[in-house]
């Protein structure tokens, strides 16, 4: 199937398409800028376009000219437990201001504690009082940005001795209690769950799909498979597996249509790869689509 | 005090500790074990963070190797971890702690080609605005030119080295053909500007990092030429300005009569 890049309204930010997205890359800005490749949306991690000015500003308002955005944060901390970084704030508040991307996102995760920013999403323990300070924290962010913003859920390696809430239900509170919506990263799941030892199905079938607002795919690279355990790391360096793909059709089926990112941050590879995977989740989006309409 | 303080601040601290125990409050829910799974956080706070590094000072990764330059920024790291999210500003102190990390003593031209880097990159950050062209120059009375003052481009990255830093960056990277570097040829001054898109560096000719350098103070052209002239008294003005204005090294030029003060 052929898509077209979706319309461009004149004003205000554009919605993203419930189509396939791609993670904007700067080895990829000439041949996006010169190539127009019919693609429903690209996302860009704004802690890269934080500096004054320069090609990255040049080359995000050229592909932003060209089809919608969704900014997608990694460094606010949302799920630590101190005050988020105000400086960082108002950054991401002027690119919010700037580009008017169509989604924002962050993650249920920390990166910063005691002055030190340790670039990595780090876990939480799921507790009340650590729901207490997340939603504080996801209220903060959507008043200054004057918008809702979507959280995702994390990869996680280990978990912690006094986390007793489930994830999912976790994730759906904070939801509940924000307003904010939702990133269900497929990947991170599939990830989490072999890490974990939970079913990833299981998880897709109690995440709270109404607040889904955007899906991530991804690779993953296999670390450690000794027996009685193997252990993923969410490292975005490969192509998406076919379990990742099955189980985004599971999603899917209870999400209807909703704007997906092929997510890559490694071994970034040509642009044309990424489209081919972007191209497959259009497919099975519409193949979802359509068994909705049957059914 | 929440709840959750203390297990974050135990995890935190282990972060920067390779080898270290696995902080207290973590549990994993089946094989491998513990320790393995921490060392995924640590791993990828590490290379993720050596990875910028990498990214920002491609020569000295050059100069070293990729594994002793991998060594090096991990003992950085340690000492000086990033404070903001916004990597690009990573690395401010990455020159001086290689100008005091002893095993690397005998390469002392490597902290000035690791502050030309840090320039070049925040020459490619930074903000963006006109430069001024010829024209804007031709239309001054005469009578005002030697009391004008200049304001430099918000990129513009002025440096001083004892070491041909210039001719060392040049000839290290991707398609350079410059064969062996005379160390001893002597130093190197260095005017970065990103005058639109492209960062351009430019080696100055002798007087001119004074006369720019004033400039930047604020001194008006007449000051300025005298500081240029103290260091080298066939200092050609004319031609120096011509360079710098071909090079989008200015944005604004202030007159006299709209001058705040009297220096």
């Amino acid at each position: 199937m052929t898509l077209s890049v979706a319309p461009i309204v004149a004003d205000g930010s554009d919605p993203v398409p419930a189509q396939a997205g791609i993670g904007l890359k700067a080895q990829h800005y000439l041949e996006i800028i010169e190539t127009r490749p019919p693609l429903g949306w690209f996302e860009a991690h704004p802690e890269n376009y934080m500096g004054a000015g320069g090609p990255p500003h040049q080359y995000l308002t050229a592909i932003r000219e060209l089809y919608p955005l969704s900014l997608h944060g990694v460094g606010m901390a949302l799920g630590g437990d101190e005050a988020l970084d105000k400086n960082h704030l108002n950054r991401f508040r002027a690119l919010v201001e700037r580009y008017e991307p169509g989604l924002v996102s962050e993650h249920l995760a920390w990166c910063r504690r005691g002055g030190v920013y340790y670039n990595d999403l780090l876990p939480a323990p799921y507790t009340e009082a650590v729901l207490d300070t997340l939603t504080g924290h996801i209220d903060q962010m959507q008043s200054a940005l004057g918008r809702t913003i979507l959280v995702e859920n994390p990869s996680t390696y280990v978990t912690f001795d006094d986390s007793y809430i489930p994830e999912t239900e976790f994730l759906a509170e904070a939801a509940k209690r924000t307003g904010c919506g939702l990133l269900l990263d497929v990947n991170n799941v599939y990830v989490s769950g072999v890490n974990q030892g939970f079913d990833p199905y299981a998880y897709i079938d109690a995440f709270p799909v109404e607040a889904v607002g955007e899906i991530h795919l991804a690779g993953h690279l296999e670390e450690i498979r000794i027996p009685g355990g193997r252990l993923l790391i969410d490292d975005h360096g490969s192509d998406i597996i076919e379990d990742v793909w099955a189980l985004y059709a599971h999603a899917l089926a209870r999400t209807g249509p909703v704007p997906t990112l092929i997510e890559r941050d490694n071994n970034i590879p040509a642009l044309g790869e990424l489209l081919a995977e972007a191209a497959r989740a259009d497919e099975i989006m519409l193949g979802s689509k359509q068994q909705m309409r049957a059914s | 005090m929440s709840k959750n303080t203390a297990p974050l601040a135990a995890f935190a601290d282990a972060l920067l500790k390779p080898g270290g125990p696995v902080p207290a409050g973590i549990i994993a829910a089946c094989e491998p074990p513990l320790a393995s799974r921490f060392d995924v956080y640590r791993n990828n706070v590490f290379a993720s963070l050596i990875d910028a590094l990498k990214d920002s000072f491609p020569v000295v990764e050059r100069l070293l190797g990729a594994s002793y330059f991998r060594a090096l920024a991990r003992e950085f790291i340690i000492a000086y971890p990033p404070a903001s999210p916004v990597l690009l500003e990573y690395g401010a102190g990455f020159a001086a702690f290689l100008e005091n990390f002893k095993p690397l003593e005998d390469m002392p031209w490597l902290a000035d080609t690791a502050r030309l880097e840090r320039a070049w990159l925040s020459a490619y950050h930074a903000a963006d605005e006109n430069p001024l062209g010829t024209q804007d120059f031709a239309a001054i009375a005469p009578a005002q030119i030697p009391h004008i003052r200049l304001t430099l481009h918000p990129s513009a990255r002025l440096l001083r080295s004892f070491w041909p830093i210039a001719t060392i960056w040049r000839a290290n990277q991707d398609g350079a053909t410059q064969g062996e570097i005379d160390l001893d040829a002597g130093g190197e001054d260095v005017l970065i500007v990103r005058p639109q898109s492209e960062v351009v560096l430019h080696t100055l000719p002798e007087g001119s990092h004074p006369f720019i350098n004033a400039l930047i103070n604020g001194a008006d052209l007449t000051s300025a030429h005298k500081a240029a002239s103290a260091q080298n008294d066939a200092f050609d003005l004319s031609l120096n300005l011509a360079h710098l204005i071909a090079g989008g090294a200015f944005v604004t030029i202030s007159h006299p009569s709209r001058k705040r003060s009297e220096q």
